[in-house]
């Protein structure tokens, strides 16, 4: 179906493509899920209207109430669409070396935006909003690192569609940031095909960020089950931003730099079944377009430079 | 059968403050012993009970040794062993 009565209507259903040129052989081909197809741009509005709506249907989320969440950006972007559409108010917590980007486009929404220390990354932001849920006890967290409702819409949605398009998935890999993508699509591939292999691609940050998104610090989000996952990799700027441009390159794909960190695990993945001979089919998330990232100059110059300039910077 | 190991910040106290450090073996314990054999105190920090440290993650090539095999998986020539704290979220 492609008419939709509104915006948030048209979430999901997104189209999965197969990278002819990038994948190794015939017998071992890499998929990537366009979840940029997403009505704000990003796999995020998919947990985001599901905690809404989940908040809406056990009365916590009223007209006029307000969200408070701690986000990067995405989340908080999709967050801001569904309440101006459905009538909150949104206050998110965000890191402040962040992309300048997210930050406008969560204004352009009506969104407030609370700035938390760029040492501690998304751990701090974290930490400041949770501060801020009980100084304003009316707000309404969301929490996605802890909200059922993150994983339940990948389990009911992302995973799937992931298998209806290749019922001959043998690998997923998924960026682990919440942890909501890989835990919501593995339950649901390990529930149908209990052979399929769920990979995590964990950012490896410059030394000054220690975010949450590589479970670092203490912090593991309330989500996680780590008996869900077969394999994880550790990917840094450097990697990242190489597989970006090689999806672009090759493909023509347009991505977000946290999706060269999955892709780069992907290929990996790829060549060690390329290895011992196996067929397999590698679905991957494309979590954004690259839109977000261009003021990062990740794209443009030498390899080292942008992955000197994306130092210190939440980039996936 | 050479590999570079990249050690981080607060264990350099154990290799001289070298970033990272070259060693031989055929799996990652066999790499940490080199290491120790050469830079006595790393095994410690990063072994216990004859298991990977809960709070210590090791990357063969990217990969989570965890899931491929732990202590005893295989290190090939060339490859590269990333040695990074966790506070939590590395034990499975």
């Amino acid at each position: 179906m492609t008419r939709y009565e509104s915006l948030l209507d048209a979430l999901g259903g997104t189209p999965l493509v197969g990278l002819p040129r990038l994948s190794p052989s015939r017998d071992v081909r890499l998929w990537a899920k366009l979840e940029d197809r997403n009505p704000t741009g990003s796999i995020k509005d998919r947990p985001a209207l599901a905690m809404i709506e989940a908040a809406e249907r056990d009365g916590r989320l009223q007209r006029g109430s307000t969200i408070l969440e701690p986000t990067s950006g995405n989340t908080g972007i999709s967050l801001a669409m569904a309440a101006k559409l459905k009538g909150y108010g949104l206050v998110c917590v965000m890191p402040e070396n962040t992309s300048a980007e997210r930050k406008q486009l969560l204004q352009a929404y009506g969104a407030r935006i609370v700035y938390s220390p760029a040492a501690g990354g998304s751990n701090e932001a974290v930490r400041r909003a949770k501060e801020l849920a009980e100084s304003n006890p009316d707000w309404v967290m969301l929490y996605q690192y802890g909200n059922p409702a993150n994983a339940d819409a990948h389990y009911y949605g992302t995973g799937p569609e992931l298998l209806k398009d290749l019922p001959t998935l043998t690998h997923f890999v998924g960026g682990l940031g919440t942890t909501g993508t890989l835990v919501g699509v593995g339950r649901y591939l390990h529930e149908q095909k209990p052979d399929v292999q769920i990979i995590a691609a964990e950012p490896r940050y410059g030394e000054l960020v220690y975010g949450l998104r590589n479970l670092d610090e203490g912090f593991v989000p309330e989500l996680y089950d780590p008996d869900v996952l077969n394999g994880r990799f550790s990917v840094g700027a450097y990697d990242a931003l190489r597989r970006t441009r090689e999806l672009l390159e090759n493909e023509g794909i347009f991505a977000g730099i946290s999706t060269g960190a999955v892709l780069h695990a992907a290929m990996a993945v790829a060549e060690k079944a390329v290895a011992k001979g196996e067929q397999a089919d590698v679905a991957f998330v494309v979590a954004d377009a690259g839109w977000k990232y261009l003021s990062t100059g990740a794209y443009s110059g030498s390899l080292d430079e942008a992955a000197e300039r994306l130092d210190g910077q939440l980039w996936a | 059968m050479a590999v570079n190991v990249s050690i981080p910040t607060i264990l350099r106290t154990h290799t001289g403050g070298e970033k990272s450090v070259e060693a031989s073996g055929k799996t990652v314990l066999e790499v940490i012993d080199d290491i120790e054999a050469k830079h006595g105190g790393l095994k410690d920090r990063l072994v216990k009970d004859e298991k990977l440290h809960r709070f210590v993650n090791v990357y063969v090539n990217d990969e989570d040794v965890r899931f491929a095999g732990g202590l005893d998986a295989e290190v090939k020539d060339g490859d590269t062993v990333t040695i990074l704290p966790a506070v939590a979220g590395g034990a499975r």
